[in-house]
């Protein structure tokens, strides 16, 4: 069997791999004449959360510049909502953040309500609230899990997959899906909570602090993990800011901003709540706040659950024109078969103009600007989400560190692709 | 330290760009400045860097498409005077506001100068915008495509660029499907 053999020059090198002329700019002009190596990483690399492929260039064991390539799991949500009416696209940002649906499923409907000017009742918020905190708890659940197993330490993935189980388990009982819920629609919520919600959610809530201190126990003061975490991957305020990193990478840095607080919605100024803080901006200070979002996200639900029991009411808008009727005003009254017909075949027309909305999500601020058209269909629907920012910042984050540290950035800014190529 | 007080945008950039701001407008508290496409980074440098504004965050930059109809110098209910439009949105933390800031681009060739100079956060959403709509950034450092492949032809966010579809095989239907998939076959 003929063997190739391996290149003699740097000549023939350049011939095994085509050109790099079209790197020049991006890498360093080391890497054009062979004194650093370029080594592709992914898009299977197990700790790439999903596809994303960077193409290092390493002096060494250590990072000169990093270039991250997406695209892979590019599914044209965007373009497809185009051609569906408001309510109709919907399931479709379910698809996007696959880690976190409930706060996709807010970030579209809060974008519609803010262009149609609709209400949302009471009782519809806060369930609201009650969703997106359990989606924010099992988000950073599954970045623990993984982050941890990222950089070596194997049992925490377990303990955050159990307790992920049961709020996968509490979301099927309000939406009948475990994951691609399509809870949250414009006008308020799909339907009201189930009458064993309530039991289950003030079991966990009694059961969970007591885990959280348990993932605690085991990576907090680990030395291992702090050999890993502490001093890497640091990002400092005014570069994160520039760099536009929101939710808790740029938190990890100290600057104090979240949306829930800044510019709440949902009724989230009625909670009492902290927003935990970072200092160094490495990835140790990214997972304490992740790990204090959990009690913070406690102290929430708590409060949320409380007064799920006291208020009572619609929980969703009940302007017949934008949302439809319940099933059982169907049998008795024809405006509401007429509402439903218009709404499941035709939708509902939105005025030909632009907004923006932002919320908090898990992974930081995701925005959706929407321009109506004036009929039932979205002229352009683009969300602006955490995960692609977060990716585009990696050069920065990453340069300067060891190849091994890649892994453990990566982990700290809790990306998902699905989230980022939409 | 004294923060100095919020000033209003649009008074601050009418007085200092003048002619360079086009169009304003208000729609559910949101308040969009359309400026002239030259003038767009000078703009959003100002913004960022004045006192009473400190834009220093760039949210989200996001593009339209106003093919087929509704564009062009007869429209006279908003300001769209050519087909493609790239909206900055810039958040003000000291402030806790917005601002969105708009600028169009013509048909046929469409070009506008890149933000990455004043905002990084720039860099990929204008490269996805380059990708997804066909609207060249002058200035950006990486021209490459983001999202589709470096092969693909057309911009696929553009309204005319067709919406592929899958057709669903009936009975009646499906030996004519079948035919056009070779491969499809179990």
């Amino acid at each position: 069997m003929a063997v190739a053999s391996p290149p003699q020059s740097i000549e023939e090198q350049r011939r095994w791999e085509g050109s790099l002329d079209q790197l020049r700019g991006l890498v360093s002009e080391r890497a054009i004449t062979g004194e650093t190596m370029l080594l592709n990483m992914g898009p299977h690399h197990p700790s790439t959360h999903g596809v994303l492929r960077l193409l290092l260039e390493l002096d060494g064991e250590q990072i000169v510049s990093c270039l991250p390539d997406i695209g892979f799991l590019h599914t044209g949500i965007e373009k497809s909502i185009e051609d569906k009416s408001y309510e109709k696209a919907l399931p479709l940002t379910d698809r996007m953040d696959y880690l976190s649906p409930m706060s996709n499923n807010m970030a579209y409907a809060a974008a519609v309500e803010k262009l149609l000017d609709l209400d949302v009742p009471e009782r519809g918020q806060i369930i609201r609230v009650v969703c997106l905190e359990l989606a924010r708890c099992a988000s950073h659940l599954v970045w623990l899990g993984t982050h941890a197993i990222d950089m070596g330490a194997m049992s925490v993935l377990l303990y955050a997959f159990r307790e992920r189980e049961r709020i996968l388990g509490m979301f099927e009982m309000l939406s009948g899906q475990r994951m691609m819920s399509s809870y949250i629609r414009p006008g308020g919520v799909w339907r009201d909570v189930p009458d064993d919600f309530l039991p289950t959610i003030k079991q966990f809530l009694n059961d969970f602090p007591a885990k959280v201190d348990d993932y605690e126990a085991l990576l907090t003061q680990n030395p291992i993990w702090k050999d890993r975490a502490q001093g890497v991957g640091v990002i400092e305020p005014d570069v994160a800011l520039a760099y536009g990193l929101t939710g808790p990478a740029l938190r990890g840095s100290g600057v104090n901003w979240d949306l829930r607080k800044a510019q709440p919605y949902s009724g989230y100024e009625t909670y009492d709540f902290n927003v935990p803080l970072g200092e160094h901006g490495d990835v140790y200070d990214r997972y304490l706040i992740r790990i204090h979002e959990f009690r913070e996200s406690m102290k929430i639900l708590n409060q949320a659950v409380a007064r799920l029991e006291q208020v009572k009411g619609p929980y969703r808008s009940e302007n017949r024109k934008y949302c439809p009727p319940l099933r059982s005003e169907l049998g008795q009254s024809m405006e509401a078969v007429i509402h439903h017909f218009k709404l499941w075949t035709y939708g509902y027309d939105a005025p030909d103009d632009e907004i923006y909305n932002a919320i908090e999500s898990p992974r930081g601020e995701i925005g959706c600007y929407i321009h109506g058209t004036g009929g039932n269909k979205p002229r352009r629907v683009h969300f602006k989400t955490p995960s692609f920012i977060h990716i585009s910042a990696l050069p920065v984050m990453a340069k300067g560190y060891l190849l091994a540290d890649m892994v453990a950035i990566i982990g700290s800014v809790d990306i998902v692709l699905g989230d980022c190529d939409r | 330290m004294e923060i100095p007080a919020a000033r209003n945008p649009v008074d601050v950039l009418r007085e200092s760009f003048g002619e360079a701001i086009l169009f304003v407008k208000e729609f559910r508290g949101e308040t969009t400045v359309v400026v002239e496409a030259a003038r767009s980074s000078d703009v959003l440098d100002f913004l960022r860097v004045s006192f009473g504004l400190v834009y220093n965050m760039l949210s989200d930059v996001s593009a339209v498409d106003y093919y087929p109809d509704d564009y062009g110098e007869g429209f006279d209910s908003d300001y769209r005077p050519e087909r493609f439009a790239v909206s900055y949105h810039l958040l003000s933390m000291l402030y806790n506001r917005r601002l969105r800031v708009k600028v169009f681009a013509e048909e046929e060739d469409p070009r506008l100068p890149t933000a990455t100079v004043v905002f990084p956060a720039a860099n990929w959403l204008e490269r996805e915008i380059a990708d997804m709509m066909g609207i060249v950034f002058e200035g950006h450092a990486d021209q490459r495509r983001l999202l589709m492949p470096d092969n693909w032809y057309g911009h696929p966010h553009r309204r005319d660029y067709p919406l592929g579809k899958e057709t669903v095989a009936f009975s009646f239907n499906e030996a004519e499907i079948r035919k056009h998939k070779p491969f499809a076959t179990d």
